[in-house]
């Protein structure tokens, strides 16, 4: 039963990225009618804004310590972050230790301007050319992205720990008796991930703005015709759905340690995942979201693996095969959107 | 079209009239002027450093070709000699191979088989190298191996811990300088025995692949010869990035020691999960939860930061050996681009050189020459004290190190510490050894 | 000539001269000097040039001409590879039986896949599609190791049992694919002055291969079937409600590229007989879809010119290194030569994936109808040039 719950608890954590990654497609795709293949990336940049803050909360100066010595005999470097000289060790100390959650500050504003950026820039050209231009292009784009980020971070994973006070385990199941130790981060990025989805839905469902963008999902040209000015309110939509994307990365950084591909490995997946939700449909997306991380935290469970040895390696594709063939467009789809 | 035409019927008689004059040169035929692939005839030989470029094992390409560029400098007589000096061999001179200037050409594998293979074969065909070398897998190593026999060159493994590398796939033109799975079983074992006793319960996570394989039969046999107990293996899928689903199981099935048999990615995203679950705050069966990477390397060790921190792996070299080697190594690497080299640099410019100086004992670049030169080769002044290359399997016997991550790092290259050399008798098995039994060596194919 | 029309006699006349002469047209470059670092004309990269250029043709016949976007045609490339692998170790080292067989096997499995995932349409399809690759990659990395040889791929060895042949060669190595003991490494060098021009038996079988499929190509393009196939891509709502059943067209259209990927797999085997189960992956379907759209989906050429443009930068790019930078510039003042390297060295060696991003993006962006788009207006402009009051430049519509 222990066992049931724990791998419950990963399925909804990692749904929760999933979640994430897919509700911003989704937005993108459901506002602009644009296949966003870089929006991987934007999760990758994401989490690296994470790394950047922490290397700039690092900056140091150096002060030589004759004492010691470095791996070629010289006099020893040794490196004191600013912070740490103005702040006094203690303070400093902590606030580095805080650089992941500080990070969402500095990566909301970057998420929104790249977003705008790449919308004005590029995507806007591609509303009226076929998806599979769209395809390439923000393919290209998500390379070139990743491509400059290994340039600059190399290619091997960087440690983005979370701040000491959340690093350490719970016992969730102590209010019911039970014993189930969980990483408090983890636990912590589930609630950030409910939070995000219900700020995104509430938005959408109780603002004027979100209204207006909800009429123009659903037929564009006729809120046009109302003279309101919907593409504007489009890019802000995209510069929303990159934050998000991006924030999904920031919380995501001590989970796994980030590296420069990892928007690519969750392409893949979050695609399925829109997919499987059905084209064009938030809550489908969030709900395949969890309902995927879920079943792929039972696969991996060594009793279901003994029974169907690899299961733990298709899971996610026979899922999607069984929803697309049983529900004609996904979850929750509408009717002829990307049908054809 | 039609001037193009006028010319390319211009070329095609300038050809039939050369082509009558000089000798043909086939490659890759039986039918050929050349004494072997690739014989080169100017002042200067080209080696092909075949290393990941692209792709998750990038940066240790990069420390690859770093330490290959090295020993081009090295063998041409530039800089400080590094390890040339310190090598038993002293058939190298500075001036090249046997008089011929070193060059090289460089290609991307991108840790595939495929593009691995492509990459090669450019090199042979195109850039004429008489040598391959490289790779940061053992999947790629053994593919490029393969077409290296094929081909009539010889490869010069890099990084690559298969058992199956120097086993059921061992090549006549192949060689490893590289220990394998077996060799960390067999140096594990003994330390992991004196710190955690010999009442142990292991769980293993294995990367789902040919090589996660070989190291978890070899780790399980090693360990299970102490009296430890093995609980369960459990695959993962290569591709997984969040292990959270693999890590939960282990926190109760009665286990006490989680052998992690990941590299790269993989292992960094594994350990911090493992870390992230408390695992090593876990008290079992009256014992401290352990966790034991087979396989570390020091690039890797810094993805994964603080968690490394008092766990026990296996590395083939580390920087801070204090033998004349080793520090002449860390010396001019170190001097050359400011920070010491890993693992995978120094298997690789142990290689480079390895490789230059058999063919100055054998006095041609013939490959089979070479192999001959190579075959029960004893060596020593490389960094891992008295070295063989094995005639049976072509793999090299050496010290093979443990070491544990450092509690109190004072730079961000003094990740791990060495616990133990152990010595090369103990890491040392029968060529037939059923690990490594099934392959056959062949016979060493100078192509041409 | 061949039953096809004077303009697509004389594409197909240009392809054929195109890929008999490469050796030559790919090696433009003395070999000693500094540009030889350009020359694509060895055997491996032409062979890989045509391979997937027979690959990316028969895809377009799917999404050129139906609009069906499949994200999972690697994995017939993976499945003909592995066949003909399987052929070489079990019966003997004959092309002919690999090539059939992987063919054979792809088609099959095309026709499985294709009658599932063709239920669905739009990306639907393409994301089923994609699930069964996916499915295929990871299996064939994994629990199927015993068939597929996992991580390291398919090879053979000394002690496979060949039966048609032997299972090492006197010298005691492992025998070389052939054709009817014509060897497909074996490779004539013809040396003119200082330039030295390769032909390989395999490149030019492959070769012959891939005007055969070229010309089928162009005989389904212009048949009723694909006039079929078109009008599904453009209504196919319309077309069932006339009571036409689309099913059986697409799904041959399916296979029929299917069984093109399989052959491409199984003449990639035959070049080089090793099969890894990368070749699967979703980043290899990808790559097809971005071959065939960056020359130009739905015209018969582009996939081709797609296919050589990608692979030449994967192979050509990848291999330039600093060093090679400096000798390139070596003739300039020390200061800008660094500068110059400096400027150069992100984009070549372990930067060419960035290289390649950025020309995706650029051809997307001014190109819409990709490669070919960009020759028609480089045509256009020529004859513009030639003749400046002849309206001539809407002449050449791509063939869709």
């Amino acid at each position: 039963m222990d066992a049931i719950l724990l791998q419950i608890l990963n399925g909804l954590d990692k749904g929760s990225a999933y979640a994430l990654i897919a509700l911003g497609l989704t937005l993108i795709f459901g506002t602009l009618g644009v296949v966003n293949f870089a929006h991987g990336a934007l999760f990758m940049i994401g989490a690296f804004c994470a790394v950047t803050l922490q290397r700039i909360l690092n900056l140091s100066f150096e002060t030589v310590d004759e004492t010691q010595t470095d791996f070629l005999g010289n006099p020893l470097k040794v490196k004191t972050p600013y912070v740490e000289a103005w702040f006094g060790p203690e303070v400093g100390g902590s606030i580095i230790d805080w650089a992941v959650p500080l990070a969402i500050l500095f990566a909301i504003p970057i998420m929104i301007g790249v977003g705008y950026v790449m919308e004005r820039g590029l995507i806007k050209h591609f509303y009226k050319r076929p998806h599979a231009d769209q395809i390439l292009v923000t393919f290209g784009l998500a390379i070139v992205l990743q491509e400059v980020i290994k340039y600059f971070y190399g290619a091997n994973p960087i440690q983005t720990p979370a701040p000491d006070a959340l690093n350490g385990v719970m016992n969730l199941g102590a209010l019911i008796g039970m014993d189930i130790i969980y990483p408090v981060w983890r636990v912590v990025y589930f609630f950030f991930a409910v939070l995000i989805i219900g700020g995104i839905f509430s938005f959408l469902q109780f603002t004027t703005f979100g209204m207006v963008v909800r009429a123009g999902m659903a037929d564009r040209e006729t809120v046009g015709l109302l003279g309101i000015n919907i593409d504007r309110r489009f890019t802000i939509m995209f510069g929303i759905a990159a934050a998000v994307a991006g924030l999904a990365g920031v919380m995501y950084t001590p989970i796994n340690s980030p590296n420069y591909h990892m928007g690519m490995d969750f392409l893949v997946l979050s695609f399925v995942v829109v997919v499987v939700g059905g084209m064009g449909s938030l809550p489908g997306a969030v709900l395949a979201g969890f309902l995927l991380g879920v079943l792929e935290s039972f696969a991996s469970m060594n009793e279901i693996k003994s029974l169907i040895p690899g299961i733990d390696q298709i899971i996610i594709y026979v899922v999607a095969i069984i929803i697309l063939l049983t529900r004609p467009r996904g979850l929750m789809g509408r009717k002829g959107v990307m049908e054809d | 079209m039609s001037e193009f035409d006028a010319s390319r019927r211009r070329v095609l008689k300038t050809g039939a009239i050369a082509g009558a004059g000089v000798a043909l040169p086939t490659i890759f035929t039986a039918s050929s002027a050349a004494a072997f692939t690739n014989e080169p005839t100017g002042g200067t030989v080209t080696l092909g450093f075949n290393v990941p470029q692209t792709g998750p094992y990038a940066d240790e390409g990069a420390d690859e070709l770093r330490a290959y560029e090295l020993a081009v400098e090295h063998l041409n007589g530039g800089g400080d000699g590094g390890m040339m000096n310190t090598f038993s061999s002293k058939a190298l001179q500075g001036n090249g191979i046997l008089g011929k200037k070193v060059e090289y050409v460089t290609g991307d594998t991108q840790t595939k088989s495929d593009a691995a293979r492509a990459s090669a074969k450019s090199m042979i065909e195109k850039d004429g190298a008489v040598m391959i070398t490289g790779g940061s897998s053992s999947g790629v190593a053994i593919a490029v191996q393969g077409l290296c026999q094929e081909a009539g060159v010889i490869f010069m493994a890099g990084l690559t811990h298969s058992n199956d590398t120097t086993g059921k796939d061992k090549k006549a033109n192949g060689f490893r300088h590289f220990f394998n799975g077996y060799m960390s079983g067999a140096a594990l074992a003994p330390v992991l025995k004196n710190l955690y006793g010999s009442d142990r319960t292991a769980y293993h996570l294995t990367a789902d692949y040919t090589w996660g394989w070989t190291q978890e039969e070899s780790i399980a046999a090693a360990t299970e010869a102490l009296g430890w107990n093995t609980v369960n293996k459990v695959r993962t899928p290569l591709a997984a990035t969040d292990f959270s689903s693999y890590i939960a199981p282990v926190l109760n099935s009665g286990a006490d020691v989680l052998v992690l048999n990941h590299y790269g990615g993989n292992m960094v995203n594994s350990l911090t999960n493992a870390v992230q679950f408390g695992l090593r705050d876990k008290v079992v069966n009256g014992k401290n939860f352990e966790i034991v990477v087979p396989l570390y390397s020091r690039l890797m060790a810094k993805g994964a930061g603080a968690n490394v921190k008092g766990i026990h792996g296996s590395t083939n070299w580390h920087w801070t050996l204090q033998d004349e080697g080793s520090k002449a190594f860390v010396k001019s690497f170190g001097t050359k681009y400011g920070f010491p080299p890993s693992q995978a640099a120094h298997t690789t410019y142990c290689q480079t050189l390895l490789y230059a100086d058999a063919v100055e004992r054998a006095g041609t670049f013939n490959p089979c020459g070479v192999v001959e030169a190579l075959e029960g080769f004893e060596f020593d002044g490389l960094g891992n004290g008295k070295t063989l290359y094995r005639a049976e399997d072509h793999q090299c016997f050496k010290d093979v190190l443990v070491v544990r991550g450092k509690e109190n790092p004072t730079s961000e290259f003094d990740l791990l510490e060495v616990v133990e050399v152990t010595p090369r008798a103990q890491v040392e098995y029968a060529p037939d050894h059923p690990m490594f039994a099934g392959g056959n060596l062949g016979a060493c194919n100078p192509g041409a | 000539m061949f039953g096809l029309d004077k303009k697509d006699t004389s594409m197909l006349i240009i392809v054929a001269c195109l890929t008999l002469f490469a050796p030559f047209i790919l090696n433009p470059f003395p070999t000693d000097s500094a540009m030889a670092q350009f020359n694509a004309g060895y055997p491996d990269l032409m062979q890989r040039f045509v391979i997937f250029g027979i690959f990316a043709i028969g895809f377009n016949i799917l999404f050129g001409l139906t609009g069906y976007l499949s994200f999972g045609h690697a994995a017939f490339l993976g499945a003909g590879s592995y066949s003909a692998v399987w052929m070489f170790k079990l019966v003997g080292m004959n092309v002919i039986p690999a090539i059939l067989l992987s063919v054979i096997v792809a088609g099959l499995f095309a026709l499985l896949i294709g009658f599932v995932s063709l239920r669905r349409s739009g990306i639907y399809f393409s994301i089923l599609t994609l699930a069964f690759a996916q499915m295929s990659f990871n299996l064939a990395y994994s629990v199927l190791t015993p068939i597929t040889n996992g991580e390291t791929g398919l090879q053979l060895t000394l002690d496979d049992p060949r039966i048609l042949g032997v299972s090492a060669t006197a010298d005691g190595s492992i025998p070389v694919t052939s054709l009817f003991g014509l060897e497909m490494r074996s490779t004539f060098e013809m040396a003119i002055g200082p330039w030295a021009f390769q032909f390989n038996v395999g490149y030019y079988l492959c070769a012959l291969i891939l005007l055969a499929a070229f010309y089928l190509s162009i005989r389904i393009f212009r048949s009723p079937f694909g006039m079929m196939l078109r009008a599904v891509k453009s209504n196919q709502q319309r077309m069932n409600y006339t009571g036409l059943n689309t099913r059986p067209y697409t799904l041959a259209a399916f296979v029929i590229s299917g069984m093109y990927a399989g052959l491409a797999g199984g003449l990639m085997a035959s070049m080089d007989p090793l099969a890894g189960a990368e070749r699967m992956q979703w980043t290899a379907s990808g790559e097809v879809v971005l071959m065939t759209i960056l020359g130009g989906a739905g015209t018969l050429i582009g996939p081709v010119l797609g296919a050589g443009f990608i692979k030449y930068f994967e192979n050509i790019f990848s291999k330039i290194n600093d060093n090679v930078l400096h000798s390139w510039f070596s003739f300039m003042p020390d200061g800008m030569e660094d500068a110059l390297v400096f400027i150069v060295h992100p984009f070549i060696g372990k930067g060419w994936h960035l290289t390649l991003g950025i020309l995706f993006m650029l051809v997307v962006i001014f190109l819409p109808g990709g490669l070919v788009e960009g020759g028609q207006r480089i045509k256009g402009w020529l004859s513009r040039r030639k003749a400046k009051d002849s309206n001539t430049s809407g002449e050449t519509n791509p063939a869709e």
